[in-house]
Parts: structure tokens; sequence; C-alpha cells
């Protein structure tokens, strides 16, 4: 094959882009696979003019920050594009915002300052609803979570079942006082909690927690919870998340 | 009255199954109507697991041409999994489309598309899971029309009792006349009832309603006569020809997946129909005469295709792409079209001839090169002949070394097992073959890294092929063959190493052929064999040899036939064959005489460069062969590439 490689190399960088979008209503069963295929045809759709790897099988330049689990909905995934030509970040987020399947919804592109996405991401803030449960029963079990040190479960991953604690990486939850039933119509409960985790290895997923909750307190939601990712970004010694796409926009103002 | 979508119950049970996604529609390219603007509504369903059936271009073709009518609202619907089947009815969701999430017994026709015989469990886990009785004879008014289309509607006796009616060939203009059908039965506010509506779809005389018709048998277990049992329907029923494919260039706005599928291009048909005369492929048969798309326009679907779906690979699709009247300016043109792109173009090439290299060559030209395939199907000179796929073992040679040659490192190989006349020797040639082809391909390349894949299938008889008569292989007869043919290739180990050996065992393909060319009873061992749970026999993970011959042995003896005699058993000149009253436009009596030719050895030439021989499609259908060339080129496109930005 070797005298078969391309010999006039692909363009270089020249501008890189930082997204957050996000996967709302049925589109959280999109896996981040599937994402990641879509995202690459609508930059296509888009005539973004994304760089690419060298080589004899270029491939375009996108880098994913972790991504919400298959199901779970989220409000601020982020990712970043090396491009071969400068656009206006607007532009291109309307641009790839059209070209992409309406639930999965291009909020916010701006350009990327030196420092890395990854960096500035090392927490997660989730909202879990809980149908069908009642607020109070739900924040017993979360007191009960609170007041232990650690909260060993159990998930199946592809080295096999694996054993961890769920507690330490959970630095606040709680069950939000609401007037009204989000999701539920029909009036029936709803328990919502509030949940920031920090990332660890292995990661602790608002499905471990839960599991947390079933281990702690018994907590046995009748009907699959509803979760969605708010926020991602950089835990604060005052457990605030920081937005990570703050100090690009910052560099990116003039003086 | 409107129709609400099941998507809040359905919500609850996806987190349990695998692979979500797949049930959630919200594809580029998908159509959402509201139900109460429209009057004829068609729920479209492949009867196979949505990573396949969402790519298949007949249903995409269907989808788009139906939701073009203002008053038209057409859906899609697949094969559920088990897990979400068992969950499904455990919570009373019943069958839906994927697009709105309507339960699918609201529509007015559930039209299948059967591309192969093994879908036929699925349908009635459809028609289960929807609440549609499983027995066309049970249906009210408030069921859907069910109609068979694809291949295998070209004989749906097996299907029969499940089935309301069935479309033969091209699908374009007949959903539109039926829902023509449709429209003005419900405007005349449903006079007759069900009974009237399938009345008026068979007096078109090209939609087949099983329900008119009446099979007598002899006392031996074969068919005495297929006749109608009223006065006011066709004795035959024939096919659909769609003649101009410039005046039908769908898909124009293919659909596009979340979910991972089998494949993820834009498929353009640059022509339809093949007279090649392969005598075991059903697919050149019954397709045709030849109609080619015209180079302009196949110019034209690519690039808007493209630009519409995102996707960076186009396929050239057809049953013989590389004799296209115009393949070499089309090669060449897209080539340099998409030079600069990342755009990867492949013709499925199965003709074994340097030319096909010549065009690979073409379309590799901006370094996606995309894998070579050539078909000889039989190993020996001898059963090329029987098959009628005239390619001499030199020519392969030559045109696989010049593959090499030409850089390729990699080819493929396909083949066939339980061909009629086969003997062992004939498998065994394949093999020889193979070292041959590995032998002369690393003195070409100067290297021996090079390797062949030699993938083998296992033949299935069809109906309106010359082979309908012919008798199936035993399949422990086939498995002994591939074994043989892999200590064959192993026998040199340096060669055999080069060899990649695929192949299918015989059983699947035995239950294909009792399928394929089975009659109306054959519908109590489909029924059987669902109810012990067979699904997705097309998989084999799922498919179970044991159930289908329990399934026989249960079902068959009442009437005194048995697995056997569907599919071992040689048929006679005189023996009615269950699809005889379907006219493919095949005259059976040319297909009798190219069966004798293929005991004899003798081959046929191409119509399209020789004299018509007769084989009765183009008088009895009224068709001609529509070949070009046009003389037209493509012309390079403009190079402007700004951000698409929607106004």
């Amino acid at each position: 094959m070797a005298k078969n490689q391309p010999v006039g190399g692909q363009a270089p960088v020249v501008q890189r882009i930082r997204i957050r979008y996000a996967k709302r209503g049925p589109l959280r069963f999109t896996s981040h696979r599937d994402f990641a295929r879509a995202f690459e045809r609508a930059l296509r759709r888009a005539a973004a003019p994304i760089a690419f790897s060298q080589g004899f099988t270029p491939h375009p330049k996108i880098s994913y920050a972790s991504a919400a689990p298959t199901g779970v909905g989220s409000e601020a995934e982020y990712l970043e594009i090396g491009l071969q030509a400068e656009v206006d970040p607007e532009q291109l987020r309307v641009a790839l915002d059209a070209a992409l399947s309406p639930g999965l919804d291009v909020l916010e592109a701006v350009v990327a300052d030196a420092g890395s996405l990854a960096d500035r991401i090392d927490a997660s803030r989730w909202r879990i609803e809980l149908p069908s449960i009642d607020p109070a029963a739900a924040a017993a079990a979360v007191k009960a979570f609170n007041d232990l040190d650690e909260v060993l479960v159990e998930r199946m991953t592809k080295q096999g079942l694996r054993s961890f604690d769920a507690r330490q990486a959970v630095t606040r939850i709680a069950v939000i006082e609401q007037s009204t039933g989000p999701s539920e119509a029909d009036g029936a409960p709803c328990a919502i909690i509030d949940l920031v985790v920090r990332q660890v290895t292995p990661a602790v997923r608002p499905d471990d927690v839960l599991s947390g909750l079933r281990v702690a307190a018994g907590l046995e939601p009748p009907v699959p919870p509803r979760v969605t990712r708010l926020a991602q970004g950089t835990l604060t010694a005052q457990g605030e998340i920081v937005d990570p796409l703050d100090a690009d926009r910052a560099s990116a103002l003039p003086g | 009255m409107s129709v609400g979508s099941v998507f809040p119950q359905l919500e609850q049970l996806l987190p349990r199954v695998s692979k979500p996604i797949q049930y959630v529609g919200g594809e580029l390219g998908a159509v959402v109507k509201d139900w109460d603007a429209t009057t004829v509504r068609w729920a479209l369903m492949y009867p196979d697991a949505y990573e396949v059936g969402l790519p298949n271009q007949g249903v995409q073709i269907l989808y788009e041409v139906l939701n073009e009518q203002d008053d038209v609202l057409a859906e899609r619907t697949y094969a559920v999994w088990p897990d979400l089947e068992a969950l499904m009815k455990e919570n009373g969701v019943p069958a839906f489309t994927v697009d709105a999430h309507r339960p699918v017994r609201a529509f007015d026709v559930l039209g299948l598309s059967f591309a192969t015989e093994l879908g036929y469990t699925n349908m009635l886990s459809a028609l289960d899971l929807a609440g549609i009785p499983l027995d066309s004879a049970d249906r009210g008014d408030d069921d859907p029309i069910v109609l068979a289309g694809g291949h295998a509607s070209f004989n749906p006796e097996p299907i029969a009792d499940f089935i309301d009616a069935a479309v033969l060939g091209d699908g374009e203009e007949a959903v539109l006349e039926i829902t023509g059908i449709i429209r003005e039965w419900k405007a005349e506010g449903r006079p007759g009832g069900r009974d009237e509506l399938l009345l008026r779809l068979a007096r078109t005389e090209s939609i087949y309603v099983p329900r008119f018709y009446d099979v007598d048998y002899l006392p031996d277990g074969r068919i005495l006569r297929v006749v109608p049992n009223r006065p006011d329907v066709p004795f035959r029923v024939s096919k659909r020809t769609t003649m101009d494919l410039d005046a039908w260039p769908y898909p124009k706005k293919p659909l596009v997946p979340l979910a991972e599928t089998v494949h993820e291009r834009y498929a353009v048909e640059i022509f339809r129909g093949c007279t090649r005369g392969c005598r075991f492929c059903q697919a050149g048969m019954i397709t045709r005469p030849v109609r080619e798309r015209s180079i302009t326009t196949v110019g034209q679907m690519v690039k808007e295709g493209l630009e519409f779906s995102g996707f960076n690979e186009v396929g050239l699709l057809s049953l013989s792409s590389a004799d296209h009247s115009e393949i070499g300016d089309m090669c060449s043109g897209l080539a340099e079209q998409y030079a600069d792109t990342n755009v990867s173009l492949s013709l499925p090439s199965t003709r074994v001839d340097a030319f096909n290299i010549d065009l690979a060559q073409e379309l590799s030209r901006n370094g996606r090169r995309t894998g070579l395939t050539f078909a000889p199907e039989g190993g020996s000179e001898r059963i090329r002949k029987v098959i009628n796929k005239m390619v001499t073992e030199e020519d392969l040679i030559r045109t696989v070394v010049t593959a090499y040659s030409n850089g390729w490192r990699q080819v493929k190989l396909y083949f066939m097992c339980g061909l009629p006349t086969e003997t062992d020797e004939d498998v065994l040639q394949i093999g020889r073959m193979a070292h041959e082809v590995i032998k002369a391909g690393r003195v070409a390349a100067g290297t021996k890294d090079i390797r062949c894949t030699v993938s083998i299938g296992g033949f299935v008889p069809k109906p309106h092929t010359p082979f309908q008569w012919a008798p199936m292989e035993r399949p422990e007869v086939i498995d002994a063959r591939l074994k043989m043919l892999k200590q064959e290739i192993n026998s040199d180990r340096s060669l055999g190493r080069a060899i990649g050996y695929r192949y299918h065992d015989g059983e699947p393909s035995l239950i294909e052929g009792l399928l394929s060319r089975g009659d109306r009873r054959v519908g109590a061992v489909i029924r059987r064999a669902w109810e012990k749970g067979g699904r997705f026999d097309g998989w084999s993970e799922h498919f179970s040899y044991a159930r289908w011959v329990e399934s026989c042995a249960e079902v068959l003896p009442g009437f005194g036939v048995d697995l056997d005699w569907y599919t071992t058993r040689e048929r006679q000149h005189s023996e009615v064959l269950p699809w005889d009253h379907l006219d493919s436009g095949l005259d059976k009596d040319w297909l009798w005489q190219d069966w004798q030719d293929s005991m004899s050895e003798f081959e046929q030439d191409d119509c399209r460069w020789t004299p018509c021989f007769d084989c009765g499609v183009c008088p009895s259908m009224d068709t001609e062969i529509q070949i070009g060339p046009t003389g037209k080129k493509l012309l390079p496109l403009t190079p402007v590439n700004p951000l698409r930005v929607p106004a």
C-alpha cells in the first residue's frame, strides 16, 4: 500500500472551534458512536471546512469531551473541531444545527483559546426525574446515601461485573423543591434529584448513584428514571460548576 | 378520528432494550405529517431489523413517492428484536411506525417488502403485535390491507393466507394507483367494505388477491389448477414495469439514520433489469427488460443526494453495473467531480473482465480504493456453462492478476454450491482456481503479500427462473463438499494461508428453498414455525433448522407431502407450478427450453448485443430494452464551497 500514500497531505488547521450541543427528547437514545457519525455527516451537509488528519485514510479533526450515556438527555455535551479555513462561529453553529436532526441541537460555538477543553471538565450536574416516587421517600433515601462514607455498587462493564464506590464522587445530592409535577401531567408524584458528580475512574454515572440509593435505602423506581445532564465543567471549591467555554469567550474579547 | 403516538408507553421500555435508537425515528429525510390532513395512509414495513431495513432502496423510494402526494401519508416500520417484542406484549404496546410512532393497525395499508422469504415469520410477529388477525379471512373493515411486494412476491403462495394482496414488479406507479383506488373507495363511503376494495384492486389485473383464486390438488400432492373463484378477476396477474427511470429519480432525499446500519451510503440505481441470463438469478429474470438511467440523471442524483444526506460514499447499483452503456464516462466523470473530496465511489463489481478493473481504477482516483469482487459463481468451466455464466478460467485469472498488478492486494471471489448437476469435482475446482489466482498474482504483484477471499453461497432454486424445476441438493451433501473444498484450499499451506474462506451451511438454504417454491400448504408450516418461536430467520443466531424440520413434520403429512417433496424433488414439464398464474412476462416454454439447454451445457447470449431469443417479456409486457448511450457527458461541478447556512 505504501506506494499509494497521498503525496500532497492535508491542509493544516487554521481555526479550532468548541461546541456545546444537546441531546433532547427521543434522540437522547442516540449513542455516542451514533452521534459521532451523524456529526461527521452534518459537517459535510453544512459544507464546513473541516480539517483532516494525515495519512491514507484521513479522519476529520473532531475531539469529544466525555459523552453522556445512551438514554440520558443532555444540555451540555462538548466537542472541538479543527478547521482548514476560518468561519464565523455563529454561522457555523446555525449551519450545523440545521444539518442535524431536531433533538440533536447545536447550542453554542466559540473559537478555542490555547487551553485544553478536557482540562476544564472535571464534574457534571445531573437532573434525575423519578416518576411515581414520592419526594419525601426520595429525600429519605438521599439522606441515607449522604450519611454514608462509602456506598458500594455493581455494574456490568466490558471487563465483567465491577464493584466500586458511588459515594465519594458525589459532591452534591438533594431532592429539589417543586410546586408542580414537571413530567407527569396526571398529578402522579415525581421526585427530582439534583446531583453533582466528580469525574473519577471508574466513572460514577447517574445510574450508579441510583444503584447507590437502592443499596443505601432500598429505593426502587417502578418506572425508568429520566436523567438529563445539565452542565459540565470545572468544579469550584464552593461546589459550583464553571462553564468550560468561559475562558474561550474571555480570550476572544478584544483587548 | 385522530391517531395518537404510542411513544410515551414505548419510551418506558426503551431503556431496557438493546440499541433503542433504532425505534426512535428522527432520521434525516423522515416525514411526519398531520394524520387528519391526509386521506390515504400507508405503513411500509421491511420485515427485518432496522439496521438491514432502513437502507432498503425499495422502501425508501415508495416512502418518498407516497409522501410527495399531499393527501397521502407514509410511515415506516421494521421488525422489532425479541427483547422489545417481549416487553411490548407484556405492556400492551402495539406495533408502531418509527416516524410518528402511530399504531400500525390504524393505517389503510400495511405494505411489506420481501427481498427474501426468510422475512415471513417476522411478518407474523408484526401482525400479531399490531393486533391485526393473522389470517386475511379474519380481518374486518378496521384492519389495514396487508400488501406484499418485493422479489418474493413473485410467488406469494406460501403467505397467501396472511396477505390480502400482492404486487409483482416495480412499485413506483403501483403504489399511486393503489392509493387512487383506496382514495376513491373511501370518498364513496367505503361501499361493499373490504371485499369490494380488494375486488377493485384485483380488477387492475396487476394486483393479486389470493382469496379470489382457488387451488385444486391432484391425489399425488401436485397442483391440478389455480383458478379464479369469481368471474370478474383475471386468470393471470401481470407484473409491473416502470419504463422511464429518468422520470422516477428516487430516492432524492435518502433516509439518513442515526443508528448504525449495514450500508451507510447514497445508492443510485443506474439501471434496472439484466439480460445476462444467469440461470440461477431470479432478479435477472423477473426485472427484464434492461432500462438504463441516463448519465445526466445519475450525475444529478449523486450531487443532490450527497448534498442532502452528508454521506461520503456513493454506490452505483444495478444487477451488473459495468454493463451500463455509458459506464465509462459515468465513472470518469464522477471521479473527476469528486477527485479532491473524501467521497468514495463504488461499483458492485461482479463482471469478470479487465474493463471492470479500469472502472475501479477510475473510481479510486482520489485514493479511496474500495474492494474488488468478482463472481465466477461456479468452480469449473462445465458448471459455468450449466448456469450460463460465461467466463473462462483464463479470463478469470487474467482479470484478477490485472487487479493485483494495479495495486490491489485483496480480491473477493464469489461462488455458489449446490448448483444443478454439480459434482464434488466442480466444487474442488474452486480451490484449484484460487491457488492459480494466488500463484499468478504473486508473480504479477512481485510480492507474496496478496490475498483472496473465496465466499460461497448456497444455491436456492427460485420461481420464474430456468432452475424453477431443479432439485435441490441435500444439506449434508453441501456441507461435505464445503468441507472438502476447505481441505483442498489448505492442501498447499503457502497458498492456503493467502486464501480466506467463507461459506454458509446448507440447512438455511433448504428452508429458503421450501419457502421460495412452496404453495399455499407451506403457509401452515410458516405459522407453526412462528408459533414455535421462529423469528429473524435470515440471522444465523436466530435461525433454527430443527424448528423448521419439526414444523414440516407436524403439518405437511396431512397434505401428503413433505420437506423433500418441496425441495430435493425435480419437477416435470407438465407440473402446474404454484406461481404459474402470476405473469412475470417470461414464457414458460422458453424457461423450460433454457433449463434443457442448461442440462446440455449450452450457453445463451445477452439480447442487448445479440438478436432477441424470445424470452417473452417485451411483447407480453409491452416493454422494450432501453439502453444508451445518450452521448452526453458529466460536466465538472463548479467547486464553490461556502458554509451552507439556512436562510
